[in-house]
């Protein structure tokens, strides 16, 4: 366990491209322990690429990512399980298993990944569900979910094996505005109720700025902008600006 | 052609290691049961009811014939070794690569397309133990048994036909069929099947699973699954047999 304060994800000059264009281009950034930090950017700017790297979903083709000390570019099998455990993902899609239900889609790694009894299986299923509001759809297939609930469902199993790090990839996208809103309510309550750090990545200012502790700007796979809300409202960059105060 | 080489390898390499993989725990003993009752039962009707129609063809074909070189007794016996021997394992692999092997290419791309493959590596379970694994073993346990299916649905068949023509008592017929039929001309054509189903489960599991061209992907790998897999299912038969005549020389007709 990170102690608060601490860096627990490192990004050391870190690049990365697909059939040899640049996604990344050497893309250095420290989150501390129970901090939220916020990547902003444009559509392919690479923000989504960068939070598959976190997790070792991607691997970079240059640069290290420590994740609670431990590269993770250097780990397979096991030792990468053991690093992913301490992750909780939250995939765009929602990305949940579409031929089981919601109750199934949660109680999947609590099966596969810890020595829990059924019943205590149950209970922490509907522990989840209940603090995401989902408690009466658990029955429920993904196909019968609206966008917003998929979105809550996929939240509640990047939760339910208590994360300390919590990664999330639009978590407003294709969302109305008081859907998104509901999902940055349940993200704030799980940065300030449980201390978890998170990683966002948002076109949403408005909703970024609700969660966010700092703020990176990326564009064309650079780093253009790592900061707190008051320096980056100060910020020259005209993109940053835009980014930053579109609302 | 380099490409088609490049392909061969990957998809040799995706074989070797799923087959190491089968032999190493955890063992995915419930998620193996449920594919093979997605392969196997599932498949039970399309291949029954083909292999009856088959049988009724095939009478129909050959019967004019060996009546007429006054063989007529010997429809039964061609009807027997001929789906034993070849049609059964053949056309059951190939309707499985059809049926089976389109399913697990769409499946399993639409799988990389919403990303539910990165969900399942991102709880950190092995996404390949639990997804490509379990198909493979399946599709090689079910085939022999599907196999065996089409070959007794064939003589069905045959008998049918045969029974509106002479009214042949089905006990002749049985007895008849299985005159000098051997142990080596059902049990290793039987056995061949397993290589069919390890084609068949590979080489879909291999377009589904690593595919990287989001939807449109879901699309091509369930045809290119279909169409290579019964491409090697046929190539691989001719090597087969040619090994079946040489461990079983007996079993050359």
């Amino acid at each position: 366990m990170t102690n608060e304060g601490e860096p627990i994800i490192v990004l050391d000059h870190i690049s990365k491209s697909f059939a040899s264009k640049p996604v990344l281009q050497d893309v250095s950034l420290t989150v501390a322990a129970g901090e939220a930090l916020c990547i902003l950017g444009r559509s392919g700017t690479g923000k989504s690429v960068t939070l598959k790297l976190m997790i070792a979903l991607l691997l970079p083709d240059r640069g290290l990512i420590r994740i609670a000390g431990e590269n993770i570019t250097k780990l397979d099998g096991e030792q990468l399980s053991h690093v992913r455990r301490k992750i909780g993902f939250l995939f765009q899609s929602a990305a949940l298993f579409d031929s089981v239900t919601v109750y199934d889609n949660l109680a999947l790694p609590l099966h596969r990944l810890t020595a829990k009894s059924k019943k205590e299986i149950d209970e922490s299923v509907d522990f989840v569900l209940n603090e995401v509001g989902l408690i009466s759809d658990k029955n429920k297939m993904p196909v019968e979910l609206s966008g917003g609930m998929k979105k809550r469902a996929g939240l509640a199993r990047a939760l339910v094996l208590e994360p300390e790090i919590l990664l999330v990839d639009e978590p407003s996208s294709g969302l109305d505005r008081i859907t998104a809103s509901e999902i940055d309510d349940l993200l704030l309550e799980q940065k300030t109720k449980r201390k978890t750090t998170m990683v966002i990545v948002t076109h949403d200012a408005r909703g970024a700025r609700r969660i966010g502790d700092r703020f990176a700007v990326l564009d064309q796979g650079c780093l253009l902008a790592l900061g707190r809300a008051d320096e980056l409202d100060y910020h020259g960059n005209a993109i940053v600006q835009k980014l930053f105060e579109e609302s | 052609m380099i490409k088609w080489f490049q392909f061969i390898g990957e998809v040799t390499l995706f074989g070797i290691r799923a087959i190491g993989r089968s032999f190493s725990p955890p063992f995915e003993l419930q998620t193996i049961w449920n594919q093979i009752e997605e392969a196997g039962s599932r498949s039970l009707s399309l291949v029954a009811a083909s292999g009856f129609a088959l049988g009724v063809v095939m009478t129909l074909h050959t019967r004019s014939t060996l009546v007429m070189f006054g063989a007529g007794a010997m429809i039964p016996r061609v009807q027997s070794l001929a789906f034993f021997v070849e049609i059964g394992p053949l056309v059951a692999g190939l309707l499985v690569a059809g049926r089976v092997g389109a399913g697990i290419g769409a499946i399993l791309a639409n799988m990389r397309a919403t990303e539910q493959i990165d969900a399942i590596e991102a709880i950190s379970i092995d996404s390949f133990n639990i997804l490509v694994v379990p198909r493979i073993i399946a599709c090689v346990a079910a085939l022999p048994l599907l196999t065996v299916f089409m070959d007794f649905a064939g003589l069905l068949g045959g008998f049918c036909s045969e029974f509106a023509f002479s009214h042949l008592s089905l006990r002749l017929y049985v007895t008849r069929a299985f005159t000098d039929l051997q142990w080596s001309n059902f049990i290793p054509p039987m056995l061949k099947t397993t290589a069919f189903g390890f084609i068949i489960g590979t080489v879909s599991s291999f377009f589904g699973y690593t595919t990287n061209e989001g939807a449109a992907g879901v699309g091509r790998a369930a045809t290119n699954s279909v169409v290579v897999s019964s491409l090697l299912i046929i190539l691989a038969d001719v090597i087969l047999v040619k090994c079946i005549f040489l461990i079983f020389p007996e079993s050359a007709i």
